[in-house]
């Protein structure tokens, strides 16, 4: 009789880390089936491609690291990397933006630092912000919404499956079409570019960008993600105080300028329901690497992005919130835990 | 935090009132392998290996030889000191070793035991304490004496002796007795079945204890997946309340783990806290397992020493799982083919439960009174969790914690050996119960580097008070050695003054063996100050003298 020696607990453990991965890919389906049907096939190409940048990158990075490749790339944080990336970039990105903003995610921002889990920044973030910053027009150039009103408003065209592919890989547009017939700002985008030129809101709300309470599709896709996301919070692959105070602190916020001036301030419902609001509270700013992670320091790390959020949506220069707010505060994360550390049963009493 | 509001809808018994702790994992239930059929008694075996440390605090001294024959609950090891209990024959037999034997310890090293070739008599030792009709005839200090003297240590795994625990000092009022009879471990059922058999001896054994104490009241926690326990505790509660003015109440928990843990069944029953680095009788409460309590039954009202408990057998790598009395002593050998046999692949062998319990490496090891449980674990059970792969810092651990530390901030530290910031993060804290390794999606065994920071943190205290006293013996031999030295020199000057005498009518010659004697002669000093210096020699002379006698 002999058995192996080890450590208590002996018990089988519940979760693994491939499980965990693959739930949130999983959870990503509605919101990828909404963004599909509104934005076209690029959409599933940008994730394919991102998928095999990603896979790809790691192996070998984790190769010159002198470990076996196998193991890293089925914990499968690669992937959920990289479909993160693919649904935060324009569906008509060229190929080789999403192979560069892929390798400065996973071999720059993960790699470098020590692979997963020692990243202090979410990989997926910062390689579509190295992107932003580094080829503006390229990553803002985002199709319409597929929807009839948007179509014939703007005399706009959807591409095929077959155009997307050849957009993404040779950068040619269909010959009949032209740029302007493919692109059009993103909601958010056209919102600052009116109010900035002193639009009032009531007239921006007429524009066919707009659908019931976000952007045309976006609405759609906003609450493809929240779906997911509550999916994530019901078996317990995330806790529910990043994505609600992060949303909570966004609506707040953006309530009481509404309150204060509905004629220049869009209401919190647009917040919530336009861009990457919902997205990034739930998968993004969730990501339990490079947010904070004690309960109490959570709910300040959500909020403060949903603070950034709104004053870079409101006051900033670019157009992607989101993925700025999540850096700012990935950065602050280690401050924050170190501030909201929870009182340890029998230190005192905290009321 | 409360789970209800003190609703008086019943006018015999308000509600009962319960409170929670943070984190804390629902664990599979495995408790009906084992609870299903009643307990058997062991085989008498042929040979017992009695430890003689079986209890937290210095191991007992044998007190028997080689040869002896010995009886049943006859003392074979005197503790030694205060915090230490003695050990008993568990059968009558003949010692024929006194060496030492593996044991179910996590270090795997062999320990000193009394080993008994048993004769099959089982005869109880004649002079065993007299049995005790009515315990009150008793005060708290002979209580606590035959406590002590029949070896009575906490059952439900930590061993501290249970006379001590009884004695929290006359500035330390306990008004609240909490017995545990949660047995939160997934698997074990030996409490349980205990509860079932002698519930009317644990309510006595509570009295005994409120009486001993001075308390007011006991709670008796049990997991709410212990129905029939609770049935017979609270009837055995029924029965006996009329011969008591203490309110003794049965309290059903809900099930999680680690609710047994001391600490844990105070806060759920009571709402307090015990103090960090604390004891419960810091805040007027002393917590027992109820297998001690009926241990202490047996050892006032009858005069037996705790000799026997009670083991769980269980585990899909047990034939037949089940629960036994056990002789302390017997090897988990006896038990296992007791029990059938092993059956199928065995991943683990572990003296204890599954989320706390020691891994085996042989089952030649003697159940101690700590033993509760012998658990044989297939592969399918106890699944090797592969390689850790790295903290994703998902703050699984976090969540799960009963104590509510950061599991995951403490293992960064500790595995960079910041033994300092490890300890910032309440190391000391932690209660080795295992919920956040168990809930680790990376599978890191974060409670061995618990274990890793604290015995290093242990061994650097020990290491730091013994450069301390290092440092003071070399400081004390620099002094001494110092001290020599200037001894040495004054008798130097002593023999000098000696010869000196004769030269005195000389004042030049004086001047000059002075400043050679004072700074090499460069500049020689004048005559009043030699003449002084001189005077003060053989003022100092006598002291030197004696100074330099007495060393």
């Amino acid at each position: 009789m002999a058995g192996s020696l080890t450590s208590s607990p002996h018990s089988a453990r519940p979760y693994r880390v491939d499980q965990v991965m693959l739930q949130v890919c999983l959870a990503l389906i509605p919101g990828t089936i909404a963004m599909v049907w509104f934005f076209g096939w690029g959409v599933i190409i940008n994730m394919a491609l991102a998928s095999v940048f990603a896979l790809g990158a790691e192996a070998l990075m984790v190769k010159a690291r002198g470990r076996p490749a196998l193991p890293a790339i089925r914990d499968l944080s690669a992937l959920v990397t990289a479909l993160l990336f693919a649904i935060t970039v324009p569906p008509t990105l060229p190929w080789w933006l999403t192979l560069l903003g892929i390798l400065f995610a996973i071999v720059i921002v993960k790699q470098l630092y020590g692979g997963i889990g020692y990243n202090p920044f979410n990989p997926a973030m910062a390689g579509y912000v190295f992107l932003l910053i580094s080829y503006p027009v390229a990553t803002t150039t985002w199709l319409p919404a597929d929807v009839p009103a948007l179509l014939e408003a703007k005399d706009l065209v959807h591409l095929s499956f077959v155009d997307s592919a050849r957009l993404i890989f040779t950068g040619a547009l269909p010959p009949e079409l032209s740029w302007d017939a493919v692109s059009a700002a993103t909601p958010l985008d056209d919102m600052r570019t009116r109010l900035d030129s002193n639009v009032l809101m009531a007239e921006i709300r007429q524009s066919p960008l707009w659908g019931f309470v976000g952007g045309q599709g976006w609405e759609w896709v906003a609450l493809g993600f929240l779906l997911g996301g509550l999916y994530l919070m019901f078996i317990r692959v995330i806790s529910w105080h990043i994505p609600v105070s992060l949303l909570a602190s966004l609506a707040v916020l953006a309530g009481l300028f509404w309150l204060f001036d509905p004629n220049h301030f869009p209401a919190p419902w647009f917040h919530l329901f336009s861009g990457g609001a919902m997205l990034g509270a739930f998968f993004i700013a969730t990501d339990p690497v490079s947010a904070a992670t004690t309960k109490r320091g959570q709910l300040v790390f959500g909020a403060l992005i949903g603070v950034v959020v709104f004053v870079i949506r409101t006051w900033g220069g670019y157009p992607d919130a989101v993925a700025f707010g999540v850096l700012l505060l990935n950065i602050a994360a280690p401050t924050i835990d170190h501030y909201t550390q929870p009182r340890v049963f029998g230190h005192g009493r905290r009321t | 935090m409360t789970q209800s509001k003190q609703t008086k809808t019943q006018a015999t018994r308000p509600a009962p009132k319960l409170w929670k702790f943070h984190g804390g994992v629902h664990l599979p239930d495995e408790k009906a392998l084992s609870n299903q059929t009643g307990v058997a008694a062991a085989v008498l075996p042929k040979r017992l290996v009695i430890p003689l440390s079986q209890h937290i605090g210095a191991p007992a001294r044998p007190c028997v030889q080689v040869g002896d024959h010995v009886f049943k609950g006859q003392m074979i090891g005197e503790p030694q000191g205060y915090v230490s209990a003695p050990v008993h024959a568990s059968s009558s037999g003949t010692v024929v070793a006194i060496e030492p034997h593996a044991m179910p310890h996590p270090s795997g090293l062999p320990a000193p035991a009394i080993i008994i070739e048993t004769d099959g008599q089982d005869t109880w030792a004649p002079d065993l304490p007299e049995p005790v009709a009515d315990f009150h005839q008793l005060d708290a200090d002979a209580l606590r004496a035959r406590i002590r003297l029949a070896g009575a240590v906490g059952l439900g795994g930590a061993s501290f002796p249970t006379s001590v625990k009884l004695n929290p000092g006359k500035d330390q009022p306990i008004d609240t007795l909490v017995l545990n009879g949660v047995e939160c471990e997934p698997y074990i059922t030996c409490d349980d079945l205990l509860m079932r058999d002698r519930a009317a001896d644990i309510i006595t054994g509570a009295r005994i204890i409120l009486h001993l104490l001075g308390a007011e009241r006991c709670l008796i926690g049990i997991e709410d997946n212990k129905p029939e326990a609770i049935a017979a505790m609270r009837q055995a509660v029924a029965e006996q309340q009329a011969q008591t003015q203490a309110r003794i109440e049965v309290l059903a928990i809900p099930t999680l783990y680690p609710s047994g843990g001391e600490k844990q069944l105070i806060r759920i029953l009571t709402g307090q806290e015990v103090p960090s680095h604390g004891i419960p009788a810091q805040i007027g409460i002393v917590c027992q397992n109820v297998g001690t309590v009926a241990a202490i039954t047996d050892a006032v009202l009858r005069g037996h020493p705790l000799v026997e408990r009670y083991v769980t057998v269980t585990g899909r790598g047990i034939a037949r799982p089940g629960n036994f009395r056990v002789r302390v002593g017997t090897l988990a050998s006896e038990l296992i083919a007791a029990s059938g046999g092993y059956s199928g692949e065995l991943a683990k062998l572990i003296a204890g439960g599954p989320m706390m319990g020691v891994n085996l490496q042989s089952d030649r090891v003697p159940i101690t009174k700590a033993t509760n449980c012998i658990l044989a674990l297939t592969p399918a059970e106890s699944p090797d969790p592969g390689p850790a792969m790295p903290c994703i810092r998902c703050g699984q651990c976090a969540q799960a914690c009963p104590a509510n530390l950061l599991p995951q901030q403490m293992y960064w530290h500790a595995r960079a050996k910041d033994l300092d910031k490890v300890q910032d993060y309440n190391l000391f804290d932690c209660i080795e119960c295992g919920c956040c390794a168990h809930v680790c999606p990376a599978h890191i065994p974060l409670v061995q580097y618990y274990r890793f920071a604290k015995n290093e943190s242990w061994a650097r205290e020990r290491e730091k008070q013994a450069s301390e006293r290092a440092k003071q013996r070399h400081e004390a031999r620099e002094a001494r050695l110092e001290r020599q030295e200037r001894e040495r020199k004054a008798k130097l000057r002593k023999k000098k003054e000696a010869i000196t005498p004769k030269t005195k009518t000389v004042p030049g010659k004086s001047a000059a063996v002075g400043g050679a004697g004072q700074s090499g002669g460069s500049v020689p000093p004048t005559a009043p100050e030699s003449a002084q210096q001189s005077t003060e020699r053989t003022a100092a002379k006598p002291r030197t003298e004696t100074a330099g006698s007495e060393t």
